[in-house]
């Protein structure tokens, strides 16, 4: 038996170490002035991908959607181990809400599957750091007309057309058999990605988009297009080629797609400013803490 | 946009495992309630399960007005695709204006899979929920009385403000804790109205084999005054500090994720965003520097008392009461303190 697993993955704004320089004056956030990241909840969906395929064989293709800089992503997932990568960007993808998002996502999917290989699977994160929604999983599941499993913590088995896998529930766990394909989304507990391969991201470094491939001939004076096509052709057959796929190549209702496509629209943004309220302070002498306790006890706070 | 005709309900998913409703469907139910009488509209509870006919008095106690029941073996235990199937079905009949969901690990996979069938948009873990009037600046259109999805965002370092400026109904999940438990209100009754279940053969394709569940052992979410510890605490012996002087004063033990993952606590004594959120009367932070995800967690405390030796820990800009000290010195001074009180 062999798989191919299709792992959405994200670029997000580290918002672990967010600082003040990185809100606005108006309260927004100043997304340049953040580092970007790997999704870590992808990571390990992408981890969970590359065991399964040492285990049974197959492929690992990563997808994601974003601004042409989402491609270091896709490059370090071929660090880690992916076959296949494509990246869907487009302006006209912009400022998609998870409906908008899991849409473009279940038209790359399709197209991965008519054009590449049809897949046994589909593994996303559970979560996305940016915005903590954990949508976006089960809506492309829903998008794509497959069973979903969330909470993914470990596949015990794939089977013809069938796969047993431990998903986390509150307060304990379920062991559950559904048909593949489906859509599984992955939590952090479910092991631990491996760091990028030495030998591979010598090799993948060099592995291009064709807007990238593009920029990088733009001021040769020979015959463009006749060399793009030549370079193309060389990445392509040493496995270098990171697909690149816009609005126009995929099946997508143009009202389906980015800001139009996105019922949730953000009405006002604040920023949290902890107002420096001024406390209370009391000193650490015997003393100042039992006028303290008093306080409190006078106060119905404590009993 | 479609002009509306009338305004439909305001729903709330209930979500019950073993004939247990979980309390944050309580929670919403009672945010459903003012959501309502504010919109003129009623409330209904969406219950699926098997064997749950006590279960819907309970509701209408907590303020529902209808309950639509969907009782079927296959929708026992919780699986995604048949209750999606479900009430999908239920919404397409009734048409609700807003829908809520607890933000929990069934409402996060379930609310998901709904509102994207529906084409409706869906608000994670919001905070706050309000009515108010809302003008979509790309197409200019004026929304009256749409549902305002309050969250965080960016780690809790922004709140954002949502507005659905589709068709209905406008869909969020609620995190547990964060609206106040309702007092039930006995004797109050309703309507139940029992939902035929349609399921095609590709809504039971998923099998649980194996389940386990636990009951939580400590319940933060209900405590009056807890004692927290963070990594400031220092060392698992010394959490029996943390433990001492909670007894002693009659509270429950919190803590940081730092602490938690040192491995002086169980997870289930978490607080933050990814513990559980509180609102005590009284919360005492000790060594902990109040990081936002932390602050997620208890910032709606009544009272909050930070212990620490670090004048700019972020916990202070949130506290009522302060020291700035060691919490080896001081909480002994407190323990003794709150012994010997008049
Ligand atoms: C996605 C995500 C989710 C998270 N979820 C949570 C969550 O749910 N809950 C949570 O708590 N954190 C969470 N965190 C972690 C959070 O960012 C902080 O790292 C954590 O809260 C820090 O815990 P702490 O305050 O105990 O430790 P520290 O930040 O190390 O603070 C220790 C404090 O103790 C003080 N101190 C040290 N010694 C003493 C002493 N002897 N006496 C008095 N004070 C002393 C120090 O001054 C310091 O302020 C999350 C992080 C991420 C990225």
């Amino acid at each position: 038996m062999s798989l191919t697993i299709l792992v959405f993955v994200k670029q997000v704004p580290d918002t672990k170490n967010i600082t003040g320089e990185a809100m606005k004056a108006d309260g927004t956030v100043n997304r340049a002035a953040l580092p970007a990241i790997f999704n870590p909840e992808d990571l390990n969906a992408l981890e969970m991908a590359l065991e399964l395929r040492e285990r049974y064989g197959g492929m690992v293709a990563v997808g994601t959607m974003g601004p042409p800089t989402a491609t270091a992503v896709l490059r370090h997932a071929l660090y880690m181990g992916a076959d296949q990568a494509f990246l869907l960007t487009d302006r006209k993808f912009a400022g998609a809400d998870t409906l908008a998002t899991s849409y473009t996502l279940a038209a790359g999917a399709r197209k991965f599957a008519a054009e590449i290989a049809p897949f046994d699977l589909v593994f996303c994160g559970r979560q996305a750091i940016d915005g903590d929604t954990a949508q976006v999983g089960p809506q492309l599941a829903e998008k794509l007309a497959l069973p979903q499993l969330t909470y993914v913590e470990e596949i015990q088995e794939v089977t013809a057309g069938r796969l047993r896998a431990r998903c986390l529930i509150e307060g304990g766990y379920e062991i559950i058999e559904c048909p593949a394909p489906s859509l599984l989304t992955v939590v952090s507990t479910a092991n631990t990605p491996r760091p990028p391969g030495a030998r591979r991201l010598m090799q993948f470094k060099k592995a291009r988009t064709r807007s990238e491939l593009a920029a990088a001939h733009r001021d040769r004076a020979y015959e463009e297009a006749d060399l793009l096509i030549e370079e193309e052709r060389r990445l392509r057959d040493k496995g270098l080629w990171i697909h690149e796929w816009h609005a126009e190549d995929l099946d997508v209702e143009p009202d389906r797609i980015g800001m139009a496509g996105s019922p949730t629209k953000v009405k006002a943004i604040e920023s949290v400013v902890l107002a420096g309220r001024e406390y209370k302070q009391f000193g650490t002498d015997q003393a100042s803490i039992n006028q303290l306790v008093h306080e409190l006890i006078e106060a119905h706070i404590l009993s | 946009m479609v002009a509306k005709k009338r305004i439909g309900n305001v729903w709330v998913f209930i979500e019950q495992d073993g004939g247990r409703i979980a309390e944050v469907s309580l929670e919403l139910l009672s945010r459903a309630r003012e959501l309502a009488d504010q919109l003129g509209v009623e409330t209904a509870g969406v219950l699926l399960g098997d064997r749950c006919d006590g279960l819907p008095q309970q509701l209408f106690e907590y303020g529902c007005d209808t309950v639509f029941l969907a009782q079927d073996p296959r929708l026992d235990p919780f699986t995604p695709l048949p209750y999606a199937k479900v009430i999908v079905d239920l919404v397409e009949a009734h048409r609700p204006n807003i829908f809520l969901f607890g933000a929990t690990p069934v409402g996060r996979s379930l609310a998901p899979r709904v509102a994207s069938c529906l084409l409706a948009g869906l608000t994670a873990d919001c905070t706050d929920l309000r009515i108010d009037d809302f003008e979509d600046k790309a197409s200019g259109t004026v929304f009256k009385n749409k549902l305002m999805q309050i969250r965080p965002a960016f780690g809790g370092n922004i709140i954002a403000t949502i507005a659905n400026s589709w068709q209905d109904p406008q869909m969020v999940t609620v995190r547990e804790g964060v609206m106040p438990m309702p007092e039930p209100e006995a004797g109050r009754t309703g309507k139940v109205v029992k939902v035929p279940v349609e399921l095609r053969d590709e809504d039971t394709v998923a099998r649980i084999v194996e389940r386990s569940k636990a009951e939580k052992a400590v319940n933060l979410r209900a405590a009056q005054i807890i004692v927290s510890g963070g990594y400031g605490v220092g060392s698992a012996e010394n959490f029996g500090l943390i433990r001492e002087f909670a007894e002693v004063i009659g509270a429950d033990v919190g803590a940081s994720r730092a602490a938690v993952d040192a491995g002086w606590i169980d997870h289930d004594h978490q607080v933050g965003q990814t513990g559980v959120t509180v609102r005590p009367r009284l919360y005492i932070a000790c060594g902990i520097s109040g990081a936002v995800q932390h602050r997620a967690g208890m910032s709606e405390s009544a009272e909050i008392l930070a212990i620490n030796r670090d004048p700019d820990a972020p916990i202070f800009s949130i506290a009522h009461y302060g020291i700035v000290g060691d919490l080896n010195e001081v909480i002994p001074k407190m323990i003794k303190a709150y012994r010997s009180r008049v």
